[in-house]
């Protein structure tokens, strides 16, 4: 029988640990810890919906093992802001009407977010690559994508920052 | 997730290939990105008793073009394939490739020595880099040794890989002659999606004459394949009409496609037709 270890992760800031198996995904490590804002949607890599950062790159944590992201910064939709002070991606998703259900939105959140960190001025095509990860079945992505270039232009504005 | 495994995560591939080796008799699976291992472990396809994690071995990631040789280590991630400028100039097919590769989380963490590992005959990274000539370095704890890629898969979903050996590179010669090279997914969409044709072509030419012609199809067979009679149709002649014409039926010919959830065998038939005719043409219009 695998034995549990204790893990140390580095969530949105703070330092957390839990004793998982070898088999425990990130996903449901997370979510364990109580950090429910990353959605449990297909688990095997379609959807997105359980995308966080881990060191500044989005990866899909139902397909990560939590042994494998040890001492690692991870980042969920959380760490980027809140209802006061939200985050530009956040606040133009919400502004721009790119939320329906909401299910996927942490996920498209988070591999926006990366995005924007990485090309600043993303066109229209950049867009769509960086969220072909990311499954919505209410809004038909356009005003996903319209929030994703309003957030882009607030953080230029910003000088880069949220 | 319900699979029940050990776990080793080494910080060398010394180390790795000393647990592969012990592991070798009862079963074990290295594990790189896991964007198929843990879809497959979840779903009970895959029942490793020891995994070996990669991630912490940097040696086997990164693009190293030394001389005239592009070498990728197996580590690699697919979006670190997108990004280089050096896959860019020496492999653009490779490139378009990883571009519509799975999404973007998928392809930050997915390898190119998973994607060849896999075995599967949809497998997009395998078209360009078997049109390419690529090579596959394995090593083990007694050696290393490279195989044609061409010669690497072995059947569906089996490949030539020893239980306790480790892909740590993917390399071809990048062409000194005139070259071109293209890719084609054929998917319900550009994104996310799994590929129902792939075609990949390069073409060299010394004036108006092929000297040089790859063309290799995905998901038409139970192996990504070469259409090397194809090839020879092209290989020698001038690259006009008459040869692409024909290199294309030819192609359609020697593909063995079947039936399945995502297309039939006849339209995966004439998707090659019609592919390669169109690669063909591009490629050969890029070079004369």
């Amino acid at each position: 029988m695998p034995m549990e270890k204790i893990i140390a992760l580095t969530i949105n800031g703070q330092r957390e640990e839990g004793a998982f198996p070898p088999h425990r995904t990130l996903l449901e490590a997370l979510r364990g810890l109580g950090h429910v804002d990353v959605k449990s949607g297909c688990e095997k890599g379609d959807c997105g919906a359980c995308a966080v950062l881990v060191d500044g790159v989005a990866i899909d944590s139902c397909l990560t093992l939590a042994w494998t992201v040890e001492g690692q910064e991870i980042t969920t939709v959380s760490g980027l802001g809140d209802l006061a002070e939200p985050h530009p991606l956040q606040a133009a998703f919400a502004d721009s009407g790119g939320v329906q259900c909401g299910y996927c939105t942490p996920g498209m959140i988070i591999a926006a977010k990366a995005l924007i960190d990485r090309n600043p001025e993303p066109s229209e095509d950049d867009i769509r690559l960086d969220l072909s990860g990311n499954l919505c079945r209410c809004t038909g992505y356009t005003k996903i994508f319209e929030a994703v270039r309003t957030a882009a232009t607030t953080m230029r504005a910003h000088g880069g920052k949220a | 997730m319900y699979a029940e495994f050990e776990l080793d995560i080494p910080d060398s591939l010394d180390g790795a290939l000393g647990i592969m080796a012990a592991g070798a008799a009862k079963g074990v699976t290295p594990l790189a990105g896991g964007t198929n291992l843990i879809v497959d472990m979840r779903a009970g396809r895959e029942r490793p008793v020891r995994v070996v994690g990669l991630g912490k071995i940097d040696e086997l990631r990164g693009i190293v073009c030394d001389g005239d040789r592009i070498s990728v280590g197996g580590r690699t991630t697919v979006a670190d394939l997108l990004y280089s400028p050096e896959i860019a100039a020496a492999g653009p097919s490779l490139v378009e490739a990883a571009r519509l590769f799975a999404g973007q989380m998928v392809r930050n963490a997915a390898t190119v020595g998973g994607n060849i590992a896999c075995g599967s005959p949809a497998a997009d990274l395998v078209p360009p880099l078997l049109s390419l000539d690529a090579e596959v370095t394995l090593v083990n704890g007694s050696g290393t040794r490279s195989v044609p890629l061409d010669e690497y898969f072995l059947g569906y979903k089996r490949d030539l890989r020893g239980q306790d050996e480790l892909i740590t590179r993917v390399s071809w010669r990048r062409p000194v002659e005139r070259s071109a090279n293209a890719f084609y997914k054929l998917a319900r969409r550009k994104g996310d999606a799994i590929t129902v044709t792939g075609v990949a072509v390069t073409l060299s030419a010394e004036g108006e004459r092929c000297s040089r012609a790859r063309i290799a199809l995905g998901a038409v067979a139970p192996v990504v394949m070469r259409a090397k009679r194809a090839e020879a149709l092209l290989e020698g002649e001038t690259l006009g009409f008459a040869a692409i014409d024909a290199a294309a039926r030819q192609a359609a010919e020697e593909c063995q496609p079947i039936d399945d959830v995502r297309a039939s065998a006849g339209y995966r038939r004439h998707a090659v037709e019609a592919l390669v005719r169109r690669l063909l043409t591009q490629t050969r219009d890029r070079l004369i």
